[in-house]
Formats: C-alpha cells, sequence, structure tokens
C-alpha cells in the first residue's frame, strides 16, 4: 500500500476513534446540567444520584476525547502537511479559536465540576457545569466550522497557491455549516439518549431498580422519542444542501449512475464501480427523485457526469444506509419506549433487553454519517482547492505502517477497557453504600472547608 | 482583518505566545509528568492514590498548554509545524502513546474492580509519564541542534532525554513537598534532593554539550561582549540550585513554613534553562534552516488570531487562577460528590 493510502487509514483511525468520545460528552455535559438543575429546583435526591452516576461515564468519556484529540492535532502536521501549507491561512485561526474559547475553558472548569462539589458553593458548581457543556458545544462549533468551510470553501482567494482570507464571516458562516451543526449535535444527543437508556435499562434487569434509575432511563427515551424524528428530518435538509453543493456525493450516496427522472430510492445493491453499475438491487420506483426534488419525475444528477472525480461508491452507499437504518431503528424505539412509558408507566421486558443492545447504537450511526461526508467528499480534502494525496507528508509507507499498527492496538484495547468500565459502573452502582448512588440524600451535608494553603 | 501591527513584527509576536505556552506546558504538565515517574516510589496504594489526587483537578487543563503551544506552532508558521512534526514523527508517535496512556489512567484507575487492575493502570500511568518525558527531552535534544544525525547528535538527545525527566521529577517531587504532608512529604523532600543532583547535572551537560555540538551556538554565547552580559544567568541558576540544596536539606521545616519555595525555584530554573534555550536557537523556528519570518503565516490570518488572543488569554489566565484557589492547599480525597 502507498502513503497516502496509509495515512489516511492512520488518520481515520485516530479521527474514528477520537469522534466516538466528544459524541457522548458533547451532549452529556447538558444531561448533567438537567440533572443537577432538576435536583436544585426538586430538591429530589434521585437527580443527584444519577448526576453522580453519569458524571463518572463524562469523566472517562472526557479523558479519552482529550488524549485523542490531542493526538489528531499532531497528525494534523505528521500526516497531512500539505493541508496547513495551502490552507493553513484559513484552518489555523479557526483551530486557534477552538483552543483558545473551547479548550481550555472545559478542561479547567472540568476539575471544579468533578472535584468540586465539596469545595464550592452549589452555584458555583452549577455554573462550572454550564460552562464545561457550553465548552464542549464550542468545541463542536469551531471543528465543524473548519470541517463545513473543507466541504464548502468560500471567503478566501488563492495567491501563489496558497489560500489567503477575504471575507471571515464568509469562511465561518459556510452554506453547508448550519445544518452539518444541527446534524451532529442532534447525532450527539441521540447517542447520549440511547447511552444513558441502554446502561439504564441494564441496570434495571440486574434489579437496580431505584428511582434515580427510572428517572434516568426515562430521560434516554423521551430524549430518543423527540430527538429521533427530527433527526430524520434535519438529515433531510443536510442532504438537500448537499445535492446544492457537491452532488457526487449524493449520487454515490444513491448509487445513481446516470442524471436522469424518475430515479428510484435503492433499498439494497452491490454498486459496481468497474462495471459502472449495480448488481441485486432492491428499490421503490421513482424514490430519490421524490425525496431529493420533491417530484417523481425529478431530475438527480448521476456518477456518469463526474468520471475521474467522484468518490469511491460502495462505502458510501453502504455507510449512507447503515446510517439511515440505524436512524430509522431509533425512531421506532423512541417513540415504543415513549408509548410504553406514557400507557404504562414502564418498558416491557423485550423493550428493556433491546435498549441494553442499542446502546451504542449512536456510535455506529455517528461513524456511519462522518464516512458518508468524508469519504463522499473524495477525492477532495477542500473541495475543489486541495486534493488528499496533494497534502500527504513524505514520512514513509512503513514509518507509517507501524505507527498505524501502534495506534489500533492502543485503541483496541482502550475501548474494549471504556465499554467493559461502562457496565461494570452500570453493575456496581446499586452495590455502591448509602450516599454513593444509594439513594440517600445524606451524602449532600457539605462542604467540607478546604484545608488552607 | 486588516493587520494593526508591523507585519514583520508578528512573527516575533507569535513566537513569544508560543514560547510562554511551551515554557507553561513544561512547568505544569512537567509536575504532573514528574508525580507520575515518581508513582513506583510510594510506599502503598493509598500514597499513590494521594499523589494523583494533588494532580487530578489540574492535568487536563495544564495539557492544553501543548495543544496550544503545537496549535500555535501551526497556525503561525504552518511550514515550521509541517518540517518539525515529520522530522520528530516517531518520537511524536511515541509520545502521543505515552500521553494517551498516562490520561486515561487517571480514570480507568479511579474505577477499577480490583487492586490487581488498578495496579495494572499504575503501572500504565508511570510507563505514559516516562515515555512522555523522556520523548519530549529526545525531541527536545533533536530540535535544538537542528534534526543533525549522527552520534553526536544522538548522544545529545539522549541525554536531553534524561535531563527532562529528572528535571520532571524535580518538580513533581517539589509539588509533592508543597501539597502532601506527613510521611510522603518527608519521602518527597528525599526524591527531590536526589533529583536536584541531576538537574544540575544535566544542565552543565546540556550547557556544555550544546556549544560544542553547534558553532553558531558556540559564538552566540562566547562571543565578546555577548559573554559578560549572559554571565548573569547561569551564576543566577546555580545559587539558585544551591539555594535549593540548602533549603531541601532542612525541609520539612516546623509549621510547615516555605513549603511552596522548593516549586517556585524549581519554575525559576525551568525558565533560566528555557531562556538559555531560546537563546541559542532565536531567530531561528527550525534552528539552521528556517527563521521566523521565513516560516510565518500571513499577516492577516495572524491579526485575527492576535486578537481573539489578546481577547481571551487574560481571561484563560483570570479562571486558571480561581481552579487554583479552589484546589489550593494540601490534596484530598478525589471524590465526585
Amino acid at each position: 500500500m502507498d502513503a497516502t493510502i496509509l495515512a489516511r487509514i492512520q488518520f481515520a483511525a485516530n479521527i474514528s476513534f477520537h469522534i466516538l468520545f466528544p459524541a457522548i460528552t458533547i451532549a452529556l455535559g447538558w444531561v448533567l446540567l438537567f440533572f443537577k438543575l432538576r435536583f436544585n429546583a426538586t430538591g429530589d435526591g434521585k437527580w443527584m444520584d444519577a448526576y453522580r452516576f453519569w458524571v463518572k461515564v463524562f469523566a472517562l468519556s472526557f479523558a479519552l476525547g482529550v488524549v485523542s484529540g490531542i493526538t489528531m492535532s499532531f497528525q494534523f502536521g505528521t500526516n497531512w502537511p500539505g493541508f496547513m501549507e495551502k490552507v493553513g491561512n484559513i484552518a489555523g485561526p479557526l483551530l486557534a479559536y477552538e483552543v483558545l474559547t473551547a479548550f481550555f475553558l472545559e478542561a479547567t472548569f472540568l476539575g471544579i465540576m468533578l472535584f468540586g462539589f465539596r469545595r464550592v458553593p452549589g452555584w458555583v458548581h452549577t455554573g462550572a457545569t454550564v460552562l464545561v457543556a457550553f465548552g464542549t458545544t464550542m468545541s463542536a462549533f469551531w471543528i465543524l466550522v473548519l470541517n463545513s468551510w473543507m466541504h464548502t470553501p468560500q471567503g478566501f482567494e488563492l495567491r501563489d497557491g496558497v489560500a489567503h482570507a477575504t471575507d471571515w464571516w464568509a469562511i465561518v458562516f459556510t452554506p453547508s455549516l448550519p445544518y452539518r451543526l444541527a446534524h451532529m449535535l442532534i447525532a450527539s444527543a441521540l447517542t447520549v439518549a440511547f447511552l444513558i437508556a441502554g446502561l439504564s435499562a441494564f441496570r434495571w434487569l440486574k434489579g437496580d431498580r431505584g428511582p434515580d434509575v427510572a428517572a434516568a432511563l426515562r430521560t434516554g427515551v423521551v430524549m430518543a422519542a423527540v430527538l429521533a424524528p427530527v433527526q430524520a428530518f434535519v438529515g433531510d435538509l443536510h442532504g438537500l444542501n448537499t445535492l446544492e453543493y457537491q452532488p457526487a456525493k449524493v449520487a454515490a450516496m444513491e448509487g445513481n449512475w446516470e442524471t436522469r427522472g424518475h430515479v428510484p430510492l435503492i433499498l439494497f445493491a452491490i454498486p459496481d464501480e468497474a462495471a459502472r453499475t449495480n448488481h441485486f438491487e432492491i428499490s421503490i420506483p421513482s424514490g430519490a427523485s421524490l425525496i431529493l426534488k420533491h417530484d417523481p419525475a425529478g431530475v438527480v444528477p448521476g456518477l456518469n457526469d463526474f468520471v475521474g472525480k467522484h468518490p469511491p461508491v460502495a462505502p458510501v452507499f453502504f455507510a449512507f444506509r447503515i446510517m439511515v437504518g440505524i436512524g430509522m431503528l431509533m425512531i421506532a424505539m423512541g417513540l415504543g419506549g415513549a408509548y410504553f412509558l406514557w400507557r404504562r408507566g414502564e418498558l416491557p421486558r423485550p423493550m428493556l433487553w433491546g435498549f441494553v443492545g442499542t446502546t451504542f447504537a449512536g456510535w455506529v450511526a455517528t461513524l456511519a454519517g462522518w464516512y458518508v461526508t468524508e469519504i463522499g467528499r473524495q477525492p477532495w480534502l477542500v473541495t475543489g482547492v486541495l486534493t488528499t494525496s496533494e497534502a500527504v507528508g513524505p514520512i514513509a509507507a512503513g514509518t507509517v505502517f507501524s505507527t498505524l499498527v501502534m495506534y489500533l492496538v492502543l485503541y483496541a484495547l482502550l475501548l474494549s477497557a471504556y465499554v467493559a468500565t461502562l457496565f461494570r459502573l452500570a453493575k456496581k452502582a446499586k452495590a455502591l453504600p448509602e450516599g454513593e448512588g444509594g439513594g440517600n440524600p445524606i451524602s449532600l451535608a457539605r462542604p467540607v472547608p478546604a484545608a488552607k494553603a | 482583518m486588516t493587520p494593526f501591527l508591523p507585519p514583520e513584527l508578528l512573527p516575533v509576536v507569535f513566537a513569544a505566545l508560543m514560547a510562554i505556552s511551551v515554557l507553561a506546558y513544561v512547568v505544569l504538565d512537567g509536575f504532573d509528568l514528574g508525580v507520575g515517574l515518581l508513582l513506583p516510589q510510594a510506599a502503598d496504594e493509598p500514597e499513590r492514590d494521594r499523589m494523583i489526587a494533588s494532580i487530578g483537578p489540574f492535568w487536563d487543563a495544564n495539557e492544553t498548554w501543548l495543544v496550544l503551544g503545537v496549535g500555535l506552532l501551526l497556525v503561525a508558521f504552518p511550514t515550521a509545524h509541517g518540517a518539525i512534526l515529520t522530522a520528530l514523527y516517531l518520537p511524536v508517535a511515541l509520545m502521543l502513546l505515552g500521553l494517551t496512556l498516562r490520561g486515561v489512567a487517571f480514570e480507568f484507575r479511579a474505577k477499577a474492580s480490583t487492586l490487581a487492575d488498578k495496579r495494572r493502570w499504575d503501572h500504565a500511568f508511570f510507563g505514559g509519564s516516562l515515555l512522555t518525558a523522556l520523548t519530549q527531552g529526545w525531541m527536545l535534544g533533536r530540535y535544538v541542534i537542528g534534526f543533525d544525525e549522527g552520534i553526536i547528535a544522538i548522544g545529545f538527545a539522549a541525554l536531553s532525554a534524561i535531563g527532562v525527566a529528572v528535571a520532571y521529577s524535580f518538580i513533581g517531587a517539589a509539588w509533592l513537598i508543597w501539597r502532601t504532608e506527613g510521611a510522603l512529604q518527608r519521602r518527597a523532600v528525599l526524591w527531590a534532593r536526589r533529583a536536584l543532583w541531576g538537574v544540575a547535572l544535566g544542565i552543565i551537560g546540556v550547557s556544555l554539550a550544546t556549544p560544542i555540538a553547534s558553532e553558531r551556538i558556540f559564538h552566540r554565547w562566547f562571543d565578546f561582549p555577548n559573554i559578560l552580559l549572559l554571565a548573569p544567568m547561569p551564576v543566577a541558576t546555580f545559587a539558585l540550585i544551591a539555594g535549593l540544596a540548602a533549603l531541601l536539606r532542612h525541609m520539612p521545616l516546623p509549621e510547615d513554613a516555605l513549603r511552596r519555595l522548593p516549586f517556585w525555584g524549581a519554575v525559576g530554573l525551568f525558565c533560566l534553562s528555557f531562556a538559555g534555550l531560546a537563546w541559542s536557537f532565536f531567530p531561528y523556528i527550525v534552528p539552521e534552516k528556517m527563521t521566523l519570518w521565513q516560516a510565518a503565516a500571513s499577516p492577516e490570518s495572524l491579526s485575527i488570531i492576535l486578537a481573539g488572543a489578546l481577547v481571551v488569554l487574560p481571561i484563560i489566565a483570570a479562571y486558571t487562577v480561581l481552579a487554583w484557589r479552589i484546589f489550593g492547599g494540601k490534596a484530598m480525597d478525589l471524590r465526585y460528590d
């Protein structure tokens, strides 16, 4: 394999591992704030118990996000030196603003949020929780600003082959940003909804039926019921935006080869890029035209208009179906779960096991979605400005390969340790003595005055 | 954005910002990593818990200075960033492995179900800290003399790797003197005494080796009148080391007097060493190959970052001080509630 492919696999492995954890912390920060505010408003200890359990998950996820994020900040330079040479004048300030306005904020107040409960007044602790949640969201904003610019670049001019900013407002607010940002924030919320519902269902099934577990389960299910349908709507808008600015990507998502009307919605097929056709196609007539053009006769662009300039079809095509499939499942489970909670006040056993099974469904859908949009941008790194192969560095393939193996082993170990730890925390939660998740508000006695410096 | 500083001044301002970030990083994460390096010296598990508790609320923010330092290199000197990081590809990868192990070990050891499991994460914590310290020292050594190949350059990098690890141990021990009490504090005084010898040897070693390894650096220090103007720096360094040695002989003092002093002394040593290195390679950003001005990004982009930095950095400083006040004093057990 050549160094470009290896550098791409290495960066993809790292960024895929990284996104798992922000996908949790972005929304979980706000859910923790919700638990904290419910406790402040009601004084009901169950909310504080829920907070205490989920803040541990938050802390662990945050640490994994930080370390993998640091790796990424280095890999921009080690793997893609051509990226910074060509568009560093645009990407640089955006990344700098992420560090300045988000990283320090979340990192500093995380310490207060995690360990400061007994050291600061309640309102300071609540404030720290707000700032951490705000920081993670700001971080998502800036990185999606940069990513959206790479998809739909504007507000710059090329001088001697180097991009120079001409309009920062245009650079920040590119046409794809609103859709991408909304889609990602809701994706994070859904990831957290199913994580909370899944682990809470697991605790419930294991006989850990405290009011805090019920409250968390209800929170997860209601979030899923509300947000999964909203996500389908936002995703559709995002797709229409992509059709306007990156038609080749949509053609690959739909597996459509010829530009024509009455394009079917393909449920399953095996795209064959060599023969430029699909095998084993199962489809709904005119479906894609209807979705993309709101007209069965609507003309949808095909891949043959972009020969040599479109992304690899199969990965985009399949990743898109995995994402949409999980999205449909999420809608069904969210609405079904909400129905049972509303009519019966509890979930039937099979449904509880269903939520356990989909604990990490959000991860799969989020990754699949990112593969659609990132592979869908190929062969470009920055659409129309810089190709991926132009940006790769001079590192020998062997060196990239050996470090790739190191990263893969490390990530496999950390990921299994992470999942095992979450389920162990869930199992252990009930065994905790009173006041450490055991439902006893006595642990709220505080504060122990800090020793004098 | 219209540049509001003369374009030729911007790279210097950014080099200064970057230097501040890197110095903040080596001091702040230096004591975290130093505590990690000292972990195997602890007597038992509660002592290890206490050592890690002393850095728990800080490490994440401390590490962010590295991201800012590298980020500034990336955004302000993009070509240098590419050149430096591709030259240091392998040590960077190993450092990232070390930082990852150290960072996740904080959380995993706190949630371990058995003592054996916890001990495994203790080892990861130590191993990660050691790997990070050694690779950072190695990269510093490679960087200072311009990524030369050959036996002298490699030997210099190895010396620098050990020197940085010892320096981190020293500032880590000094931190523990400030933040712990009882038997652990007394042990930390011992560790600090031993590490101080290593620091002194390391500073002498690097000070002698750098001018030998690089003719340009030799002239920078020893040509007249530089040698006279720069003399206060080594004099101050050795006065500080002698003072710290004398202080550590008598610590811990009654009523825990002067408990902060070893730490701030260590910070002073770090600043002096850093200043010495900075003088050695200014105005190069890639030593011997690329100056600040050759590597700088466009003035429009630097200006918009600077505007943001000037607004945000004081705010960051303010809430960092707040966090240090909240977690001031002796380390307590870390609890989420």
